[in-house]
């Protein structure tokens, strides 16, 4: 009897999350509208996708009610997951090994894709996530606007290299003290400003920055880019075919991953460096005051800490490693456009961020080799393409995973921003470590 | 006066006019926005980033059923569009109520940003959703109701109001004197202020925290679909991106008016849109945007409880 009463209970539930679905699809899902050969929209009906939604929503919410209703709900378990000591020296070896393993068993050529998009991009997010980390997870401070040092970064770059003739050698530190000075400035005018408005604000300053990469024509040529700036080279050795170049000195044949070998390590040894500054930082007083900034900035002006100093270099730090990665990105790419540098971008980093559990270390980095590794693997496997039709675009969807992972981040572990004090991981399915609640 | 300036400026007049009539259409929907914005900040203290998607969902949801009842049923505009704004009014406002309760219910409690944290995740999600199920290219309609009143003529330039323009201050002006309303005369309106007050003593003395939180972003949804379709009538065209930048607008808007005072954002709306029209007309169109985001940032770091709001005194 308690039985039947349970499942008419859970039924009534998943009626009701049906109707909620079938209003929230209605038209959205149940329709698309798409331009005819006249250029005016039609109305596509799309009701079985609309019904296998409604279908979802039912069953999902029917499980739920029936094996979880009535019962209080179990306290979501704190286990600490730390993570072994064997493993920071082991990812280290894999990521040095990494390229040369991949050139070895595919080739120079087949490995072009394995050592760029999924070694030099995911790494350059993986700095872009450690240097976000310094400002978000350790002083606390929400910038929406990082997106706009990793501009400065790539634009300095780009600008000064054809201009001044300098290397790249010389001009990734400049990039990094502008992009750095940058997050100086717009530090300054924001340092009495609380949380949330502060993000706005940096939010604000970073689309003025893109608007003017836009349109000042003159210097940025606008939408169309920078491009044909000096690439890199091997100490003074260009990655050219022909007996000047780098090939013909090492004695290889030439190939064109040489390079991105070379960005590769550049882009390891910097991200290293950027997480061994923050390690390192975080048992200096200035590390330490971050922390008691990002726990209570009443409480740290009330026990004489300068927090304006405090914010400042938070600030000027994260948009240093910003500026780094800007200059890396422009290498890998050989082009920057603002298009690059949008609001999206810079809520992606954020992403990153928030997933690795800010303050982790590690957990930034499975975070950016997830979100970023995994849209490129999602794009090659061609049977997506054939269950979601030719046009099927996973980037699309990655930043609609990326949206609900960062609400459902908030909803299941809110305290994974703040709380954690030794590095953790974060894991999905559940078995997300981190302290217990301080 | 009028003719003297004719003839010596080349209608320089007539063109201010235009914008003047322009800005004021423009902000009587940055008004509408900007109101769910102050509404939510002023009841549980959160910047709701991802009102500017809610609104442009409420566009693309007018525009489905305008389409459909038009193409289908065969209505005519008029009431087609009537109907399709009362839709997503509706709609609109379920998909906020939903939202209330799966991104930010829980985190009331939880630290300063965790809400914002989460609303940006919603933003990213509802972008990215309405790209992913209509499309990331442009929608156009064909315009409608785009007769004229001449008020000037014979100058270098036509001063026009059309009658969308009368449509969209006037439903603007309305809902605004029947929103006033509901907040100052009706039971929802007193929990309402009292939850802005004191959530905690509202509860104690028997308010429903929860329901009322609800009912706000219920309402701030429905005023957002009545600006997400007068958007789709003035400007005839939507896209899944377009939520972001009039989102970012409306609530600078909502600051500049002081956050938490609907009158203030109405003003605010207004303001901003002038603003831009006229910063647009004089100074540069490329840089239009860069003149809100300014006017944001100034506001929030010089005076961040605006004109019309009260001072934010942070207890201990």
């Amino acid at each position: 009897m308690a039985r039947l009463e349970k499942i008419s209970s859970a039924l009534r539930e998943a009626a009701l999350a049906t109707l909620i679905v079938a209003g929230l699809g209605f038209p959205i899902i149940a329709y698309r509208a798409e331009p005819d050969f006249n250029n005016a929209l039609a109305l596509l009906g799309r009701w079985p996708l609309f019904f296998q939604f409604c279908l979802a929503a039912f069953a999902l919410r029917f499980a739920l009610a029936f094996w979880r209703g009535g019962a209080a709900k179990a306290p979501i378990r704190e286990r600490l997951w730390r993570s072994p000591r064997w493993l920071g020296p082991a990812a280290l070896i894999a990521l040095v090994v990494y390229p040369l393993a991949v050139v070895g068993l595919l080739g120079p050529q087949a490995a072009l894709k394995w050592v760029d998009t999924y070694g030099v991009q995911i790494l350059i997010y993986v700095l872009l996530g450690w240097g976000l980390n310094i400002t978000v997870g350790l002083a606390g401070l929400l910038d929406l606007g990082y997106a706009a040092f990793y501009a400065v970064g790539a634009y300095a770059y780009a600008l000064l290299a054809p201009a001044t003739g300098l290397g790249f050698w010389a001009l990734l530190p400049v990039c990094g003290l502008l992009a750095a000075f940058w997050g100086f400035c717009i530090g300054f005018p924001i340092l009495r400003l609380r949380g949330d408005y502060l993000a706005i604000v940096t939010l604000a300053f970073a689309e003025i920055v893109r608007i003017v990469l836009t349109n000042w024509d003159v210097v940025t040529h606008g939408e169309a880019g920078l491009f044909g700036f000096p690439g890199l080279n091997f100490f003074g050795l260009p990655f050219i075919p022909g007996p000047r170049g780098f090939a013909a000195h090492a004695g290889l044949p030439f190939a064109g991953v040489h390079k991105l070998i070379f960005l590769y390590y550049l882009v390891l040894i910097l991200a290293l460096a950027a997480n061994l500054v923050s390690l390192r930082l975080r048992r200096l007083p200035l590390g330490r005051a971050w922390e008691a900034l990002r726990e209570d900035e009443i409480a740290c002006r009330a026990l004489g800490l300068d927090t304006a100093n405090i914010k400042l270099t938070a600030f000027a730090l994260g948009a240093f490693f910003a500026g780094v990665a800007g200059c890396l990105f422009a290498l890998r790419q050989g082009f920057v456009s603002p298009s690059a540098f949008t609001f999206s971008e810079s809520a992606l980093i954020l992403a990153i961020v928030v997933l690795g559990g800010g303050g982790s270390q590690l957990g930034v980095a499975v975070a950016a080799v997830f979100l970023v590794g995994a849209s490129e693997a999602l794009r090659e496997i061609t049977f997506l393409k054939s269950v979601f039709g030719e046009g099927f675009d996973p980037a699309q969807y990655r930043m609609l995973l990326v949206g609900l992972a960062m609400v459902a981040m908030m909803n299941l572990r809110p305290r994974g921003l703040v709380s954690t004090r030794e590095p953790t991981i974060k894991l999905p399915a559940g078995k997300i470590a981190a302290e217990t609640a301080s | 006066m009028l003719a003297f300036r004719r003839g010596e400026s080349g209608g320089a007049m007539e063109v201010f006019l235009q914008q003047l009539i322009n800005g004021v259409t423009l902000g009587s929907i940055y008004g509408l926005i900007a109101i769910g914005y102050t509404m939510v900040y002023g009841i549980i203290g959160m910047v709701n980033f991802a009102h500017g998607d809610v609104f442009m969902l409420s566009a693309f949801i007018a525009l489905l059923i305008l389409l459909l009842l038009t193409q289908m049923l065969g209505l005519g505009a008029a009431p087609a569009f009537i109907v399709a704004m009362g839709a997503s009014m509706a709609l609109t406002a379920l998909w906020n109520y939903a939202i209330e309760r799966v991104a930010y219910r829980r985190l009331r409690g939880s630290f300063r940003l965790a809400p914002l944290i989460s609303a940006i995740g919603m933003s990213t999600f509802l972008a990215n959703f309405v790209t992913v199920t209509q499309g990331p290219n442009n929608k156009s309609i064909p315009p409608m109701w785009d007769q004229v009143i001449t008020l000037t003529s014979g100058g270098a330039y036509d001063v026009t109001l059309s009658y969308r323009q009368i449509l969209i201050v006037a439903v603007t002006g309305v809902l605004l004197a029947a929103f006033w309303f509901v907040v100052q005369k009706t039971p929802l309106g007193r929990a309402q202020r009292a939850c802005e007050q004191d959530a905690k003593m509202a509860a104690l003395l028997g308010v429903d925290v929860n329901r009322t939180v609800a009912l706000t972003f219920v309402i701030g949804a429905a005023l957002a679909a009545v600006a997400g379709s007068l958007y789709l009538l003035q400007y005839g065209v939507v896209k899944s991106t377009d939520g972001f930048v009039p989102g970012v607008k409306a609530f600078t808007a909502a600051v500049l008016g002081g956050i938490g005072s609907l009158p203030g954002a109405v003003l605010g709306g207004l303001l901003i849109g002038l603003i831009e029209t006229l910063w647009g007309q004089y100074f540069s169109s490329d840089y239009k945007d860069v003149a809100a985001f300014s006017v944001l940032a100034v506001t929030l770091i010089f005076m961040p409880s605006g004109l019309m709001g009260r001072p934010d005194v942070e207890k201990v």
